[in-house]
């Protein structure tokens, strides 16, 4: 046993080691037992996580009764790939994808041009009042977001906005933590070129335009990938201010598929499925800035 | 464009940053603006740049008055300590920055830009990113940029204190010689006397908010007005004795009994010290405490009692000691009343 362990943990060690040739890495993150510890903890809570995901795959390929069999199955005997024509059957799938696609697209462009223009105006710019302001906005942040569900309710209904796009839209293009984060980041850009546009001629407005922006660039993908995350995958708003169904986007579409007569989970997972996989994709293209994002900001989650 | 301050005054808060201030930079000039940090040099450049608003006082371009004018307005050029090139555009692009503000049509800019490069010698790096540049070279680039839209007026602040001893040189002389080709009225602010004094027109000292002398490179160093200049400009800095501590200094020199009445201090430049046979012309008289050689200078220490006097010019080189007499010509001797300002000795009747 003492001796299996002497050898298999340097072989462990050796597939863990990483690929960068800087010696004193290895020594910053510690004994190399330490590590190995680490990286089995590390490697279990990512399977923890992948559960999930990985049974919504298996079950939108399953037949209905494997769906609901005990012990779970967890690769079919035959993949049934017509799950997902059937889905598209069931609810009308290709329109609620467009409606989430235009909904995430205007809701992050907005969020993007009010973060953008307030972010600036706190971290350079100098009015009267402003640190208050930012104090009351900050504080806003603590107030959790179910309680703004009726009251947000109401003004939307007061305006006449109801079973429209712009119910779901109009109050998602401004975000607290979105200006917070890109604040911090505008800061972090010398004064020194703010100055140095006014006296080459540029208005604050140019200035942020065409420099401070591309100089965040990191940061403003960071900020609009987590917006799309969560606009797409907004649930509760949506089906709150719409009753017309061909308005509504794909997570409320889900619900299709639950009935008096119980749940049908292998057309329910093939169409979550459809709805995850675009933020998959972007996630991998994107991922680094998302972490390089959520790390500048000094923020976690 | 000649620039003029007149009684301009900035505060922060409470704190007097600048003390009614009026000064006449001409056309064409390089002038520098010297002091200690904080004394209110870069604070002066702000405000001639537009960058910030004087709390008092007007400021005027040529005959026209630009204070409440903000920097887009008052179309200057500024080269900044740290450069501030824009990181993420080219040489090229960042020289092309004003221009682009401007308006001017494209192929325009560009041939400009290029022109620009040629005359600081960047043009063959013009396609780099500000990052993968030198020092010396991103300086280059900074004054390309502010010279692009041909400014009337061209400020730099502390240009040369992020490059190494060398390269600063080099540059300063670069300066120089641009500012000579182009002409440009050009405001230099440095804590370096030094460089103040080798590549100025007029150099202007400040010391906590205030003008303490306004004048060429040599009469600034020959003929400070008062001590803070004269101990400011010049290494090793200048000797100064207490008349209250070495009484038989004045004794020594023929003055009028009124004059000496004022005098409370006098200044020798430690090259201006000679030394003397006769104990009866000495001026000071001391054990030589010290006796250092660096490269071709030789600096001799001098004591007496609790002063030390530094001489670095000095015909024979003393032995470390030994005692020594030391005199000055009377027109390099500098005398300062008791708030520091110079008196004029003029007629010396000789003994």
């Amino acid at each position: 046993m003492e001796e299996i362990r002497g050898k298999k943990v340097p072989i462990l060690m050796k597939w863990f080691k990483p690929k960068t040739k800087d010696k004193t890495q290895l020594v910053t993150v510690g004994d190399k037992y330490t590590r190995a510890v680490a990286y089995v903890l590390l490697t279990i809570g990512a399977f923890t996580m992948l559960i999930p995901f990985l049974w919504m795959v298996s079950t939108s390929l399953k037949s209905p009764a494997e769906a609901v069999s005990m012990p779970p199955i967890w690769i079919p005997k035959s993949f049934k790939v017509e799950n997902f024509l059937k889905a598209f059957e069931v609810a009308p799938f290709g329109r609620y994808f467009l409606n989430s696609v235009l909904i995430t697209s205007l809701s992050t462009i907005g969020e993007l041009l009010t973060t953008i223009l307030a972010a600036f105006a706190f971290a350079k710019m100098q009015f009267y009042g402003k640190n208050l302001l930012f104090t009351i906005l900050i504080a806003t942040m603590m107030v959790p977001g179910e309680l703004l569900i009726i009251p947000n309710y109401l003004t939307i209904s007061r305006l006449g906005l109801i079973n429209t796009y712009a119910a779901m839209i109009v109050p998602y293009v401004a975000s607290v933590f979105s200006v917070f984060m890109l604040k911090q980041n505008f800061e972090s850009v010398p004064n020194e070129l703010y100055y140095a546009a006014k006296v080459d001629g540029s208005s604050d407005f140019k200035f942020l335009w065409t420099i401070m922006v591309p100089l965040s660039k990191s940061a403003i993908v960071a900020v609009s990938i987590l917006k799309i995350i969560g606009s797409w995958n907004a649930f509760m708003w949506p089906l709150i201010v719409t009753n017309d169904r061909m308005l509504r986007p794909l997570p409320v579409g889900l619900q299709a598929f639950t009935t008096e007569a119980g749940t049908q989970y292998e057309l329910l997972m093939a169409a979550s499925v459809i709805v995850v996989a675009p933020m998959v994709i972007i996630y991998l293209f994107l991922q680094r800035y998302i972490i390089m994002g959520v790390s500048k900001s000094g923020l976690k989650g | 464009m000649q620039v003029q301050f007149k009684d301009v005054t900035m505060s922060y808060g409470d704190k007097e940053v600048l003390q009614k201030i009026s000064f006449t930079i001409p056309e064409g000039k390089l002038v520098s603006i010297l002091g200690p940090s904080g004394c209110g040099k870069s604070t002066t450049l702000m405000l001639i740049s537009g960058l910030t608003f004087p709390s008092n006082g007007q400021i005027f371009f040529g005959d026209k008055e630009v204070t409440k004018y903000d920097a887009v307005k008052r179309k200057v050029g500024m080269v900044f300590q740290n450069y501030a090139l824009y990181p993420h555009l080219s040489v090229l692009e960042n020289i092309m920055f004003p221009l682009k503000m401007e308006k001017m049509p494209k192929k325009q800019r560009q041939k400009r830009a290029l022109e620009l490069a040629q005359l600081v010698q960047i043009e063959d790096h013009v396609d780099k990113k500000p990052k993968q540049l030198s020092g010396g070279q991103q300086q280059r680039v900074a004054i390309a940029r502010a010279l692009a839209k041909e400014p009337s007026i061209l400020l730099m602040d502390e240009p040369l204190s992020n490059l190494d001893a060398r390269l600063r040189i080099e540059m300063r002389e670069e300066i120089r010689r641009i500012q000579q080709k182009t002409g440009v009225t050009t405001v230099f602010v440095t804590h370096d006397q030094e460089e103040a004094l080798s590549i100025s027109d007029e150099v202007m000292v400040l010391n906590e908010g205030a003008i303490q002398q306004n004048s060429d490179p040599i009469t600034l160093y020959k003929k400070p007005k008062n001590r803070f200049v004269a101990q400011f400009l010049g290494t090793p800095i200048i000797n100064t004795i207490g008349i209250e501590d070495y009484p038989e200094v004045l004794e020594r020199l023929n003055i009028s009994e009124e004059i000496k009445q004022n005098i409370e201090t006098i200044g020798l430049r430690a090259e201006e010290i000679l030394t003397t046979e006769n104990k009866e012309n000495a001026l000071f008289e001391g054990i030589v405490s010290h006796v250092a050689r660096v490269g071709k200078d030789t600096t001799v220490h001098v004591k007496n009692k609790e002063k030390e006097l530094v001489a670095t010019n000095l015909t024979i080189i003393p032995l470390e000691d030994t005692e020594i007499y030391l005199t000055a010509q009377m027109k390099d001797i500098h005398f300062f009343d008791h708030k520091g300002q110079v008196i004029e000795v003029k007629e010396v009747v000789m003994a």
